[in-house]
């Protein structure tokens, strides 16, 4: 096996609790996870079970009430604002269920927007902006809004934007939600490609399916994980599982399979 | 986030919302309008007036006889105990420093009679400089000549309304006019000068100041009124001024106002005027800001979404904050530029439409509109633009 066991992302012991009016929601309780570098992970579970919560935190949009988490080695547990947007800006990407994209804006300028954002020189941008567009092939949809793309092409858009200033994780809100099958499709072998090019590539689902895909499963039930399994690369071999129970014990499956060569 | 890609960023949100843009900056561009064309109409009034009472030139002194007190300043004409003015007073003052011109005046109301015509019309009894003083023209034949006091000739020179009343399109020049019990030749008329404050200064004849105190069988002058130099100072001529008559007739007497006191005080009046005027216009202009408020409240609200995304990109606080500030400044500098074109127009119209009507549009406030509209959008800015750079971008992004 390859060092490719550097971990990306650690979470420790992590809480998050939500107050409803007057009663306390545990979104998040005492998780603990360790994602590798180049990992694809689906994290499914029922409504209200806390992978969304999850997915925030990662990606730095809401922060635990109690543990640690690191990202690239580095705490992010206690940025300021500031130091969060340029961790989000640069490192982690998101894909939206509904796209988000911004109506107004073309296809370019919505790829766009995260090197807007930045504050990229303009030449700059077009170069990346236009690779990307020859990349996702877009090139010809590159001027038309959003209103005029299939849904398809929005999501492809959305994850064209999402991948511009080449983050080290991908972070997915059911992607086909709003896709039918064959689009759907699509967009989930898109997303496995980039993944095999290396980047993590985190999905949240429902779609028993899709997460079928993933090479790591993760159950969430209740603010927990109830079930870490690795596939192995041999489809033929069952996972394994592992448990996470104790919080001392790290959800690190003991199998990591990114052969990327296949 | 580049300054220009904000910019870009805000007009593309503006121009995304035509119709609902547009109204907003109407509202800004109403009250801009009101605004210019409420202080051009000021400003035409103040330049107006001004106007009328520089026809004479600014750099005049007037002295009266008799000195203001407490009870007040007696009119003139009638005889006090103060020492009159004389026809000596007003050649000596010829010759002090920066000095330029002193004309005596004695005036009065006299029937005149010519070329078997009848005219009662208002008599000026004055000098040589009076041409000067008044900043008069003669159209045709010549002013009064200077002559030595107590040797003046009977000369009469013509206003042109009174010309034109007496004599036609005859030349009037040489003719004998009867001014009261005197008789006068004519030996010039005046330029038209329209008018003052309603008096017509063409209903005039100008004679000799000696001639007009034997007419009105008076012993003193009216008013003496002292011309000085461009540029000089009008204290230190005024001060000159009284130190000679306060040495010529022992103690100060006299009352000396400078036609440059009166025009700061008329000045400051006619600005607060327009200040007033301003002000009122400045209330369609709160109208429009509440407008501004209003639009991007509904803004921020409508784009929830888009401002998790930012957020979600890597959008700071602060950018998101530079982002609806900035489209609420365009929104309102658009405004303003729509409402100076108007106003301007407007003004244009008013000035076609009523030549007679002043107006008059500074740049200075054209500029000063320009940036009090952008100063409005970003006050109106503020409270929306706060509120969506303080979005839980969770929520945000959630929100349908």
């Amino acid at each position: 096996m390859p060092d490719d066991a550097e971990s990306l992302i650690q979470l420790n012991g992590i809480d998050r609790t939500f107050t409803l009016g007057d009663s306390q929601v545990h979104a998040l309780r005492n998780v603990n996870l360790n994602i590798n570098r180049g990992e694809y992970i689906a994290v499914m579970g029922p409504s209200g079970s806390g992978k969304s919560t999850l997915l925030n935190l990662i990606g730095l949009l809401d922060r635990a009430d109690a543990g640690t988490y690191q990202l690239e080695g580095r705490d992010v547990t206690t940025l300021d604002p500031n130091e969060q947007a340029k961790v989000r800006s640069e490192r982690i990407g998101f894909i939206f269920q509904s796209f988000h994209l911004v109506p107004r804006l073309t296809a370019a300028a919505n790829i766009e927007l995260p090197l807007t954002l930045s504050g990229m020189p303009s030449a700059e941008r077009a170069k990346r902006v236009s690779q990307a567009l020859k990349e996702y092939g877009l090139t010809d949809r590159a001027h038309h809004r959003p209103n005029e793309l299939s849904g398809g092409q929005r999501q492809r858009v959305a994850i064209a934007r999402a991948t511009i200033l080449r983050p080290a994780v991908l972070l997915a809100d059911e992607p086909t939600g709003n896709l039918d099958r064959v689009t759907g499709e699509e967009v989930v072998k898109l997303l496995e490609a980039l993944n095999a090019q290396g980047m993590t590539l985190i999905v949240v689902t429902h779609d028993q399916a899709l997460g079928a895909r993933a090479r790591r499963q993760i159950r969430m039930d209740d603010g927990g994980i109830v079930s870490d399994v690795t596939k192995s690369p041999d489809a033929a071999t069952p996972g394994i599982v592992t448990p996470n129970i104790a919080p001392t014990n790290l959800a690190t499956p003991d199998s990591v399979t990114p052969d990327l060569a296949t | 986030m580049l300054l220009t890609d904000s910019s870009r960023f805000a007009i593309q949100a503006i121009t995304s919302h035509r119709m609902r843009s547009f109204l907003t900056l109407l509202g800004i561009a109403v009250g801009i309008a009101a605004v210019i064309l409420l202080t051009s109409i000021g400003e035409g009034v103040h330049q107006f007036v001004l106007a009328e009472f520089t026809q004479f030139g600014t750099n005049v002194i007037g002295i009266a006889p008799g000195k203001v007190k407490t009870g007040g300043q007696p009119p003139t004409g009638i005889p006090t105990t103060a020492r009159l003015l004389t026809m000596e007073d007003a050649q000596s003052l010829k010759q002090l420093p920066q000095v330029t011109g002193s004309s005596p005046m004695v005036w009065g109301n006299s029937e005149v009679e010519s070329n078997g015509r009848l005219r009662r019309t208002t008599i000026y009894g004055v000098d040589a400089d009076f041409i000067h003083v008044f900043s008069a023209k003669v159209q045709i034949g010549n002013s009064l000549p200077r002559e030595g006091a107590g040797s003046s000739r009977a000369f009469v020179v013509l206003g042109s309304k009174l010309r034109n009343e007496l004599f036609g399109t005859a030349n009037p020049l040489g003719a004998r006019v009867r001014i009261g019990g005197l008789h006068f030749r004519v030996i010039g008329v005046m330029a038209p000068k329209g008018q003052f404050l309603g008096i017509d200064l063409d209903d005039t004849a100008f004679i000799p100041a000696q001639r007009a105190m034997e007419l009105y069988n008076r012993e003193g002058l009216t008013e003496i009124h002292v011309l000085y130099a461009e540029g000089a100072s009008a204290a230190t001529v005024a001060a000159a001024v009284k130190k000679r008559l306060a040495l010529r007739h022992g103690h100060e007497d006299f009352t000396v106002t400078t036609q440059e006191d009166m025009l700061k005080t008329l000045s400051n009046i006619l600005n607060i005027l327009t200040m007033a005027v301003g002000a009122l216009g400045g209330i369609s202009l709160l109208v429009g800001a509440v407008g501004i408020v209003t639009i991007m409240t509904i803004s921020v609200t409508e784009r929830t979404n888009e401002i998790g995304l930012l957020v979600a990109l890597g959008a700071r606080r602060r950018t998101i904050l530079n982002l609806f500030l900035s489209e609420a400044v365009m929104l309102a500098a658009l405004g303003g530029i729509l409402g100076l074109l108007l106003g301007i127009g407007l003004a244009q119209v008013l000035r076609l439409a009523l030549p007679a009507f002043p107006v008059h549009t500074p740049w200075s406030f054209a500029v000063g509109a320009l940036a009090m509209s952008a100063v409005i959008g970003l006050l109106a800015g503020v409270l929306p633009a706060r509120s969506a750079s303080r979005l839980d971008p969770i929520d945000a992004l959630r929100a349908e």
